[in-house]
């Protein structure tokens, strides 16, 4: 029996494009995945547009207009697996900062005709509207976890995608730790895995664009944050970040702005 | 037929959500509109608030394919309006790390969004049965453009390693020689994908559009990423902080996008308009490869972008190449950023995204938080010389059969490679009063 290759889509809503790049940035394996699953939609890299059902959806961005929260319906009900892709996708991306401020308002104020602007109040994740099956994080998304992804699809087994923290895989790779050795805030403590500890790597502390680790503790990173110098509105910031629309990091920055209570 | 329509819905091979209409009656175009409706994301919006130290990072997510291009501008914007100089080799640095954006960005479009155009093909994959060679070997150049970006910026999408007043960490002297490998491994390759698209069948079109660019003058003027006044083909010369005197936008309706004039013109930004004003500056080798390919200067046919873009990346790999010769053991020893000190003030950045110029401008409180953001991206200004194309383009496109003529129309606004998540995003900080 011949095996029909698996019919691939990769769909577009609010995001920098970023991390469906991540599969056209893969030149090694470009091709060979090319010719293992059958590309049906991916507008950013063919004219090719058949419409469904695909056996994969990778879904890129997040959910901030009437019109996508239509279409990632759509989009769910023609796929068989959905993935999302990245930060917007899993946790509503850095344009979830307007979730705190009042963009109707906004709009009215700035534009002569705010009726040529169509936009939601709120930037949400795909979980938010529809059952994922599977995430892969990051702002962006890591080429390595793609192709993990790719290939455990390929061969119906689930993909290895640890949940550690980025502060373990500090360790592993033989880093100084950033915050002892040089005082930089870091949120590698809680943030997922997947970027190799790229930051700590240059000097630099994690800015938690993974978003959180299994099981993080994040009153306790703030304290961290706060005994090294990050304080005040600096540290809520720390949490509003690319990822700003996870439960986990949204509530920190929640929590320490009643505590502050200014 | 006196009636006709062409419509795409969903535009292919750029970066975003455009649309494309064009309307013809009694033989006339009655209708033609670039639409852009990918949703605007506020981020001059949610900009204001935010330290500008975060500038750089949070910027970049304004684009996947151009992050560097907006770390570089937004840089340049705070570092003006915190008074900052950065030292001769810290600037080479960026230049090297702008290299690897060109090559990445301008080898993406040519072989995989633009050239399967002049095929007739859906995509690069579907080219590559028959250009084998050439797909891959456009990627293995690409490839060595993200690995320029990835050594100096730590990874090729959104760079980590970038930051006002400097870097994070400089290379270490290993990376530098596995990078010159790479680059010397990719550089025939690359100039038999560029000889490759001189042969290309190109569709005629003249135009005759101001074209604006960064031009550097007198001795030790370089091709332009992050240097010099901006200059025009017809007359502007003035510097960074002249911008909003001269460049003013507008809102319509069928656009999630700003239309972008200079001085009241339409005009023109990108490839074509860096090489009219900068071509002199280029090593007499690619001026010659230029001449044999078709690209003789200017070019005003909007097709043949594609071969300047092939200039452009080999030229920004020779540049990596020299630059990487130059980083001896005293430079990748020496301080990786200078010392950053807040300030309220008024800083505007501008530098060449490999789409053509990026104005970043912002205002700082005695915090260095930002209170006002203003970013004019490339596609935005191009947007009305993308549809002044089509326009010219008309009568060519009538005589077409609808398949050929709506491949044709595509490909007249690939030439630009419009990146449409770029034009979108800065809806929200242009204020329009009545």
């Amino acid at each position: 029996m011949i095996r029909r290759r698996p019919r691939l889509g990769v769909f577009k809503f609010a995001s920098c494009d970023g991390c469906q790049l991540t599969l056209l940035d893969c030149e090694d394996e470009l091709l060979a995945v090319a010719e293992a699953v059958e590309i049906a939609y991916f507008p950013e890299a063919t004219r090719t547009m058949d419409p469904g059902p695909y056996d994969v959806a990778l879904v890129e961005g997040s959910i901030t207009t009437p019109h996508d929260a239509e279409r990632i319906q759509q989009v769910r009900s023609a796929s068989r697996v959905l993935v999302t892709l990245g930060a917007c996708a899993t946790a509503g991306g850095i344009q979830a900062l307007r979730n705190y401020a009042d963009v109707g308002a906004y709009l009215a104020q700035v534009y002569a005709s705010p009726g040529y602007v169509s936009t939601l109040a709120t930037s949400t994740p795909i979980d938010a509207h529809v059952p994922v099956d599977l995430e892969l994080r990051g702002c962006p998304i890591d080429k390595g976890q793609l192709l993990e992804l790719i290939v455990a699809l390929l061969h119906s087994r689930q993909p290895v995608l640890p949940r550690h923290s980025v502060c373990t895989d500090c360790k592993l790779a033989g880093n100084v730790c950033v915050t002892v050795a040089r005082g930089e805030p870091c949120l590698g403590p809680v943030t997922h895995s997947g970027c190799g500890a790229l930051c700590p790597g240059y000097h630099r502390g994690c800015f938690g664009c993974y978003g959180p680790r299994r099981n993080p503790n994040a009153p306790a990173m703030s304290a961290v944050l706060a005994a090294s110098g990050t304080t005040g509105d600096a540290l809520q910031r720390a949490w509003r970040g690319f990822t700003t629309a996870d439960p986990v990091f949204e509530g920190e920055a929640d929590r320490l702005r009643d505590e502050g209570g200014s | 037929m006196s009636e006709r329509t062409i419509k795409v819905d969903y535009l292919a091979r750029v970066e975003g959500e455009g649309a494309l209409h064009l309307t013809w009656k009694d033989g006339r175009v009655d209708e033609l509109a670039l639409s852009i409706f990918e949703p605007p994301r506020f981020f001059e919006a949610f900009l204001r608030g935010r330290s500008a130290l975060e500038t750089p990072d949070i910027t970049a997510r304004i684009c996947g394919i151009c992050p560097v291009a907006y770390q570089m501008s937004a840089c340049a914007a705070v570092e003006d309006a915190f008074g900052l100089q950065l030292p001769e080799p810290l600037r080479r640095l960026r230049r090297l790390l702008y290299c690897g954006e060109w090559i990445e960005s301008h080898v993406l479009h040519i072989a995989m969004l633009h050239a399967p155009d002049f095929f007739g093909a859906p995509d690069a994959m579907a080219l590559a049965r028959d250009h084998k060679e050439e797909v891959v070997g456009a990627l293995a150049a690409k490839k060595a453009g993200n690995a320029i970006v990835s050594m100096l910026g730590g990874r090729e999408i959104h760079p980590i390693n970038v930051k006002v007043g400097g870097f994070w960490r400089l290379p270490r002297a290993q990376e530098v020689d596995a990078l010159r490998e790479e680059l010397l491994a990719a550089r025939p390759r690359l100039e038999h994908v560029v000889r490759w698209t001189g042969t290309f069948e190109m569709p005629e079109l003249q135009r005759d559009v101001p074209y604006l660019a960064l031009a550097p003058e007198g001795p030790g003027a370089v091709y332009p990423f992050l240097e010099g006044p901006v200059r025009s083909t017809v007359g502007h010369r003035f510097g960074a902080a002249a911008w909003p005197s001269h460049v003013v936008e507008s809102h319509v309706e069928r656009s999630n996008a700003l239309h972008a004039h200079l001085d009241g013109q339409v005009y023109q930004v990108g490839p074509l308009a860096r090489y009219a004003l900068n071509h002199a500056l280029l090593p007499p080798d690619l001026q010659a490869l230029a001449a044999e390919i078709g690209a003789t200067p200017p070019v005003d046919n909007p097709f043949r972008s594609i071969l300047v873009r092939g200039i452009e990346a080999l030229y920004a790999m020779d540049e990596a190449l020299r630059i990487l010769d130059t980083l001896d053991s005293a430079t990748l020893r020496g301080e990786a950023s200078v010392e950053v000190v807040p300030r309220a003030g008024e800083g505007h950045g501008l530098s060449e995204a490999p789409r053509g110029i990026l104005y970043h401008r912002y205002v700082t409180d005695d915090d260095g938080r930002v209170v006002d953001a203003d970013i004019v991206p490339p596609t935005a200004q191009n947007q009305l010389s993308i549809e002044a194309d089509l326009w010219a383009l008309a009568d060519d496109l009538w005589a077409l059969d609808e398949d050929a003529a709506t491949l044709r129309a595509e490909q007249a606004i690939r030439n630009y490679d419009p990146c449409i998540s770029c034009a979108t995003h800065f809806l929200t900080l242009t204020k329009e009063q009545g």
